[in-house]
């Protein structure tokens, strides 16, 4: 027993001085970055914000969590928070951002003309930075693409030939959500409720996760999904003899409906000029890095897409409305409960 | 006036206790009681208090911002949802753990001494990363339905897995070590006497079973089961993948869909209603009477050696359940892992690595130990005092482990700041400055918010196998409190605290949510590290760090298993320390 207390005390004193040594190697052995940001993106905003470093010579901090999470923090944190940029990945979550005061406006040329008026919030709290589309995939071998509904693809696979092979993701994943909202406020609610019952009524088999929905193309389990577009062109980049191929919808009518990634800078902030500077690279020079790593699609016009993105073809996005997106997704949730779609 | 006088007669035959209650008026020998030791019972309370603050501070929020209660029109399915997933994961957790803990301890069979510790691993695989390594296994265009098909012919039938009764699999799979770690404890302190005189007196083996050892066990069992259930209550990671919606995916669904945090603040008071009702429950099943030890801990029961097909079969039973919550997972980690470290052998060892490797280990350490601590304080405290103040106190900072883990974030953020607007009311120029998120602190607090119930239970219930005329006599030969803490209450609760170690440690070193909402910009740890990569379907990539949380756990589950001779009572635990006669 003595033994065992003796262990347990020298690695518990162990652990206080190392914890000690982790609390100071958090917060005070060097002075804080120059630009610290809050983002729900992480993986690719890495190689970005060391390019930015080499060319300004600015330090970029960031720290990863999750939208709503770091919405609360940078709320609960007020005047203290140490953020200087917000950064997202949903419509909805600018908008809610920017509702909840948390984000102040920037006047910038260089944004204004990089980043396309639908594509940023009109009172300029927040610039979209990346594009995502979610379409259709399919399994080439399964289905003939002259099947689908070239006018309204979404309503399309309501239709009874997409009977028990139809693969979606569930509703509690933003991506389901931002679609059916920005559904309503393109087709109304009574024509959503109903694409979204004719889904259920083929049958729709509903998964988790883009990548599973993929496998299951692949895999033939499924015939028809409805995925990111950065998803397929990830795993195309790994396992380029997969069975799935992209289809864009609705080309004939309202466009592929599209969620963009964007940021603002923080109205508690005490560095202005290099948020915004920041937000201006990340919009121009910086565009190629900040969405390479991902396969999304740029915001800047002058910018191209990567290779594996460009051979998927061009096509007509439907308009993003993020105030819509925002105020809707509750409605798209409570259509969704309504009609049972988990 | 007859009756008067007959009255003390019959207080003769009650006991002691009852009889100092008909002397004092009850509210009198309340007072008297838990003012016995103020201190302890203070403690205990303030104790309490600091636990239950963030809870508290994301109620009062969540009411402010409405003044009205919303609640979502599918609540009455999310909750059926809710108790049938608790009912089936109960059961199976029970069958699983408990008859686990029992074979591994009466008898003895090929590798049982690697199982009796092995299969308290499931506990270290994180709910984030299991939902999708099952799904991508088992479901229909997963591997294994996938051979199947191929082998046996495409027009096989195979139950669809991503329904109720695959998650409660799931999650007896991966919850059972709860119940199997606590009633293993439970055999362990349970001298042979009581057994064999059972037997001795012509009862059978399944008789001495459930006459003597398991109403002895039950509260053990009663208390892995509440953490089993608390787990389940506030799961939204691996329920989701299921397409199950229990309320905490409504709370989910509330504040991350509808940006309604009031309407996921309200939600998060019921998945507070449901843990009420286990809590209570779990008492319920303990029981009013109490089963105590006389004297000292058990030395355990004499395990008898199990030969050919029986041999094989407790194997069999043993390697299944820790494939499927463990080997498994483990195994489809390591294949990605491989792939990954082909495709790009540079990438694969990051230099960051061993700084967020240290960080998990110290605060889960540290955790760890401070969890223990307390919960030994307040399961002392509540022996010390004979009122119910410390008790109920004890029960109240449970409920940190029965609120969602973003939930409980948000209250240590709230909390704070309503901390800091505080101390600026008073003049403190620049207020609290960033207290919670910039430093370690606010994690370290969040974190003994949310796991001191593990610890609680664990120590409880081997305390409450303490019988009370241990403490008294120890009392009564004048012991001072603190001493009774050092000298009886520690060593008699040995195996409890051990556990609770071993729960906190595996707990906090894959814990998520707290760590991602609170840490200071710089500070990481594997298990933030592992959700980066794995929230963006980067699995290969993430595929190398969980497989270091999961061998991160495996070590100190080892050693505290030797440690605390929880592998085998009958044997010297390290060459050249022998012990005394069994």
């Amino acid at each position: 027993m003595k033994r065992v207390v003796l262990t347990a005390v020298c690695l518990g004193l162990a652990a206080a001085t190392a914890g000690c040594g982790a609390l100071d190697g958090s917060s005070g052995d060097e002075e804080p970055a120059d630009i610290q940001v809050y983002s729900a993106r992480h993986y690719d905003v890495e190689n970005a914000f060391a390019a930015f470093e080499e060319e300004t010579g600015l330090k970029v901090e960031f720290l990863f969590g999750e939208d709503a999470d770091l919405l609360k923090r940078l709320e609960a944190e007020g005047e203290q928070s140490p953020a200087d940029v917000y950064m997202t990945v949903d419509a909805g979550n600018l908008w809610a951002a920017q509702q909840a005061g948390v984000l102040q406006p920037v006047q910038s040329k260089m944004l204004d003309t990089a980043v396309p008026r639908g594509y940023r919030d009109r009172g300029d709290h927040w610039f979209g930075l990346a594009l995502r589309a979610r379409t259709v995939v399919y399994h080439p071998e399964n289905v003939d693409p002259a099947d689908f509904d070239t006018e309204n693809t979404y309503a399309g696979l309501a239709d009874t030939k997409w009977q028990g092979r139809l693969c979606m993701r569930d509703s509690t994943e933003a991506y389901t959500q931002s679609l059916v909202a920005a559904l309503i406020e393109t087709y109304g609610r009574e024509e959503t409720e109903q694409m979204v019952q004719g889904w259920l009524d083929n049958d729709v088999d509903i998964m988790s996760n883009d990548i599973l929905l993929l496998e299951a193309v692949d895999a033939g389990t499924c015939d028809v999904a409805l995925v990111n577009h950065y998803y397929l062109a990830r795993e195309l980049e790994e396992k380029p003899d997969m069975a799935v191929d992209i289809f864009w919808a609705s080309q004939d009518g309202e466009g592929v409906q599209m969620n963009l990634s964007g940021a603002g800078v923080v109205a508690t902030t005490d560095n202005e000029a290099d948020a915004q500077k920041l937000l201006e690279w990340l919009a121009t020079d910086g565009q190629g890095s900040f969405i390479g790593g991902n396969h999304e699609y740029p915001v800047n016009a002058d910018v191209r897409p990567d290779s594996i993105v460009a051979g998927f073809g061009r096509f007509d996005p439907m308009p993003i409305d993020a105030a819509a997106y925002g105020q809707r997704n509750a409605e798209a949730l409570a259509l969704l409960e309504e009609v049972g779609y988990e | 006036m007859t009756q008067a006088a007959t009255a003390p007669t019959r207080s003769t035959v009650t006991s002691p206790r009852q009889r100092r209650r008909l002397r004092r008026p009850w509210w009198r020998s309340r007072w008297r009681s838990s003012s016995d030791r103020p201190f302890w019972s203070a403690l205990a309370l303030l104790v309490a208090a600091f636990v239950v603050l963030p809870v508290l501070a994301v109620v009062v929020d969540g009411l402010e911002a409405t003044g009205s209660v919303r609640l979502p029109s599918g609540l009455a399915a999310m909750a059926l949802t809710t108790l049938l997933l608790m009912g089936g994961v109960a059961v199976g957790t029970l069958v699983v753990g408990g008859g686990l803990a029992w074979l591994v301890t009466v008898t003895r069979f090929p590798l049982r001494d690697l199982f009796s510790w092995m299969l308290v691993l499931p506990l270290a695989m994180p709910a984030y990363i299991l939902g999708f390594v099952f799904l991508s296994t088992f479901d229909e265009a997963g591997p294994v339905q996938g051979w199947l098909r191929d082998t046996v012919g495409q027009g096989l039938w195979l139950p669809p897995v991503r329904t109720l009764p695959g998650a409660v699999l799931v999650l007896t799979m991966t919850l059972f070590p709860y119940v199997y770690l606590m009633a293993r404890a439970a055999f362990l302190e349970q001298s042979p006497s009581t057994y064999d005189a059972a037997r001795t007196l012509g009862a059978g083996r399944g008789r001495a079973l459930r006459s003597v050892v398991l109403p002895l066990a039950r509260p053990s069992l009663a208390a892995g089961l509440a953490l089993v259930m608390m787990e389940v209550l506030t799961d939204f990671a691996t329920v989701q993948y299921f397409g199950v919606e229990t309320v905490s995916v409504g709370v989910y669904k509330a504040w991350k869909g509808s940006y309604d945090f009031a309407a996921a603040s309200q939600l998060s008071v019921l998945v507070l209603l449901f843990a009420v009702a286990v809590l209570t429950g779990e008492r319920l099943l303990r029981g009013r009477a109490r089963y105590t030890q006389r004297g000292s801990r058990g030395q355990g029961l004499e395990p008898v050696r199990l030969h050919g097909v029986r041999a094989a079969v407790a194997v069999v039973c043993c390697l299944v359940a820790l494939g499927i919550g463990f080997l498994l997972p483990v195994v489809r980690l390591a294949g990605w892992a491989i792939g990954e470290a082909r495709r790009s052998p540079g990438e694969l060892v990051d230099p960051r690595f061993s700084g967020y490797l240290a960080n998990s280990l110290t605060v889960a350490v540290v955790v760890a130990l401070g969890c223990v601590v307390v919960a030994l304080v307040l399961g002392h405290a509540g022996r010390m005092a004979t009122g119910p103040l410390p008790h109920v106190a004890a029960q109240i900072t449970t409920f940190g482990y029965a609120v969602p883990g973003a939930v409980v974030g948000i209250g240590v953020l709230l909390a704070f700041a309503g901390l800091d607007s505080l101390v600026r009311g008073v003049g403190v120029e620049g207020g609290t400055g960033l207290l919670v998120t910039g430093s370690v602190a606010g994690i370290l607090y969040a974190y003994l918010v949310r796991f001191l119930a593990p610890a609680y239970q664990a120590i409880d219930a081997s305390l409450t196998k303490v019988s009370r005329t241990t403490t008294l006599s120890a009392l009564s030969l004048g012991a001072g409190p603190r001493r009774i803490l050092w000298r009886v209450h520690l060593p008699l609760a040995r195996s409890g605290v051990f556990v609770a170690f071993v729960l906190v440690l595996v707990d906090a070193i894959k814990e998520l949510p707290l760590v991602l909402l609170l840490r200071p910009f710089g500070f990481s740890t594997l298990a933030v590290w592992v959700y980066e990569l794995a929230s963006e379907n980067y699995w290969e990539k993430a595929a190398l760090p969980a497989l270091v949380i999961v061998a991160a756990a495996v070590v100190p589950v080892f050693l505290l298993f030797r440690h605390a001779r929880l592998v085998d009572p009958h044997r010297p635990p390290a060459a050249g320390r022998g012990r005394g006669p069994a």
